[in-house]
């Protein structure tokens, strides 16, 4: 087992819905290693989608400690947060969330942009995500001129360019059918082969069983936390048990 | 964030809604264009007035008879304010004074001229040969009234343009003898053409020696004494002299009014320059309202962008880099609407010039740069709440929104 890359312990994550409490995280321990493959699933409402944002340091927790590569990141401020998930951090969504305007390759280069990486380093690296994920001739394309799986290829090159740790994935095949889901799943696989932690968020059995680790969730806590044996994916040996 | 970078980002948010981009800089446009029109017919207007009272003469002290009341009417006024005359032995008496240079009188009053068989009416004036000089006029033809005695005068005299031209047409004007009430006169000059102007039209003026002309109207007194200060610093001076020597001369009592071109010319722009601001100020109005629609559509932006700035967030955008992408985009649209504003006055101002070409309408510069710089400041002031709005949004909810 590699070195922890996410702790959480007694992580409480409460909305204020009217006059009512609603406990979308109750007192959630749960540690990830690095270059771990995680599917988090559960029913709508189990704060799964909760736990992402709170992962991708996109909301705050009421309680509990928060620990990337273990530094505490939850009294970060909002800079320093931004700063992280600029840095450690790529972000794939259900609808992509490409930029309409952009182009393409401008959407890739936007983390890098954001990030203040000087254009010629930028291009270099654009043009390089481009043919390894096969959109060199879709570069100067919208995203309302791309498929529903290339935007989606779009937006993994847009999350992986900064060369994050770790990569959060939100229903990632949700807008898919199912030939393009399954080559999203490959991309993203492939990219959990290289080292990277992924983290799915999905509702779908079948993809959360390709993951070699399944947090149940449901009610806000942590049901099941359930291990793949190593043998029935022999070509994934590598990975930690 | 880079800076060329974040001026590309602002410039293909702005780009990236063509509409609602051109709606803003064309109201940011107006407001600046009307500016620097409103300021160019402000500032013409007084350039206008100026040059016509430039025209007049320089250094001119004008003494009047009788004194101008400030008070108001009083009853008591009218019973026992009867001035003095103003003679031409007081005329020349001003000679006397250090700071002056040149004295003019004048007898002005209105008589027929007559020559082969045409009649006209004729404003006259009796002067003297400095007239011209201190007036600041040109002749088209012939000499002036020959300087000599002031109390005398040959009988001749000196016509404006369009009194030739009516009374003469195409025969020579030259020499020939013309009837001026009942005193037969030879023409021996020509006043050039000068047009409209403030102050007499010295184009339909028939000019007499002083003499002859007060004989004419059989009075004693002078329309206007024209001095001529020996300089622009002796104005003041000359003012008082001229001022000491009357009263002297009118026992003790000065029943003339003393005024200075300067004084009038300064009123003038003042009084014009203050114009010019007023209406500037109106014309800021607009700009007021500009910045304004610039808040009310950087925030309908923000809007509309909810899903991008989270997503900006997600991928590492700080609060103050989202703030400056906005702030950007509204100064950008500012400064593209005060550029095309400010072409746009000017071509306004140089269709006004084309159109009428005696009126001066060009916009002052500090109307230029304060309209230049309203429209900026206004532009980022009223984009600092919708920028500080997009910063402060809740990425996860942001995010949501689709």
């Amino acid at each position: 087992m590699g070195a922890a890359l996410i702790e959480l312990s007694g992580i409480e994550r409460v909305f204020q819905l009217g006059d009512s409490e609603v406990h979308a995280l109750r007192r959630l321990d749960v540690s990830i290693s690095a270059g771990e493959y995680v599917a988090v699933m559960g029913p709508s409402g189990s704060g799964k989608s909760t736990l992402l944002n709170l992962l991708g340091l996109l909301d705050r927790p009421n309680a509990g400690v928060y620990r990337l590569e273990g530094r505490d990141v939850t009294t970060l401020s909002a800079e320093e947060q931004a700063r992280v998930r600029s840095e450690r951090i790529g972000f794939v969504f259900q609808s992509f969330h490409l930029v309409p305007r952009l182009t393409a390759a401008e959407n890739i280069a936007l983390p890098m942009i954001l990030a203040g990486i000087a254009p010629a380093q930028r291009s270099a690296r654009v043009a390089r995500a481009l043919a390894d994920y096969g959109l060199e001739n879709r570069a100067d394309h919208r995203p309302d001129q791309l498929s529903g799986g290339q935007r989606q290829r779009v937006a993994i090159a847009r999350a992986t360019i900064m060369q994050p740790a770790l990569i959060l994935a939100d229903e990632p095949t949700g807008n898919l059918d199912r030939a393009t889901g399954e080559e999203v799943m490959r991309l993203l696989e492939e990219l959990n082969a290289r080292g990277v932690t992924l983290i799915v968020v999905t509702h779908d059995g079948g993809l959360g069983a390709r993951a070699r680790r399944q947090l149940l969730m449901e009610d806000g806590a942590l049901h099941h936390d359930h291990w793949r044996p190593a043998d029935t994916t022999p070509d994934r040996c590598a990975l930690p048990t | 964030m880079r800076t060329p970078d974040l001026i590309r980002f602002a410039r293909d948010a702005a780009t990236g809604n063509p509409l609602r981009t051109f709606l803003l800089v064309l109201a940011m446009a107006i407001g600046v264009a009307a500016v620097v029109v409103l300021t160019a017919l402000g500032d013409g207007a007084r350039r206008y007035v100026l040059n016509e009272f430039s025209s007049i003469g320089s250094n001119l002290v004008i003494v009047l008879p009788g004194r101008s009341q400030t008070g108001g009417f009083s009853p008591g006024n009218a019973i026992t304010s009867t001035p003095r005359d103003l003679t031409v032995d007081d005329a020349q008496a001003l000679l006397r004074a250090s700071a002056v240079h040149r004295v003019a009188p004048l007898a002005v009053g209105t008589s027929e001229i007559s020559v082969g068989g045409k009649l006209r009416e004729v404003m006259v004036a009796g002067t003297t040969a400095e007239f011209i000089d201190v007036r600041r006029l040109a002749l088209a033809q012939g000499r002036f009234l020959p300087p000599g005695d002031w109390r005398r005068g040959a009988s001749e005299a000196v016509i404006g343009a369009k009194i030739r031209d009516e009374m003469f047409g195409r025969e020579p004007a030259l020499g020939q003898l013309v009837r001026v009430g009942d005193r037969r006169f030879r023409i021996v000059g020509v006043l050039a053409s000068t047009g409209q102007g403030l102050g007499m039209n010295t184009d339909e003026l028939v000019i007499v020696p002083v003499a002859l002309a007060q004989a004419m109207f059989n009075s004693n007194t002078l329309f206007r004494i024209l001095v001529e200060a020996s300089s622009r610093e002796a104005i003041e001076p000359a003012k008082a002299q001229v001022t000491e020597i009357i009263r002297l001369r009118h026992e003790g009592e000065l029943d003339v009014t003393i005024i200075t071109q300067d004084a009038v010319l300064a009123t003038f722009d003042r009084l014009l320059g203050t114009m010019t601001l007023a209406v500037a100020g109106i014309a800021a109005i607009s700009l007021a309202v500009a910045g304004i629609l610039v808040m009310n559509v950087m925030l309908v932006s923000v809007a509309q962008r909810t899903a991008e700035i989270g997503l900006l967030k997600a991928l590492g955008a700080t609060g103050a880099t989202i703030r400056n992408a906005f702030l950007t985009e509204a100064a950008m649209l500012s400064i593209a609407g005060a550029v095309l504003g400010f072409a746009l006055g000017h071509a306004g101002a140089a269709i006004i010039r084309q159109l009428y070409p005696a009126y001066p309408a060009f916009p002052p510069d500090w109307a230029v740069l304060a309209g230049l710089g309203t429209a900026l400041l206004t532009g980022i002031v009223f984009g600092v709440l919708p920028a500080r709005q997009a910063a402060r949004l809740d990425p996860v909810q942001s995010l949501a929104k689709r």
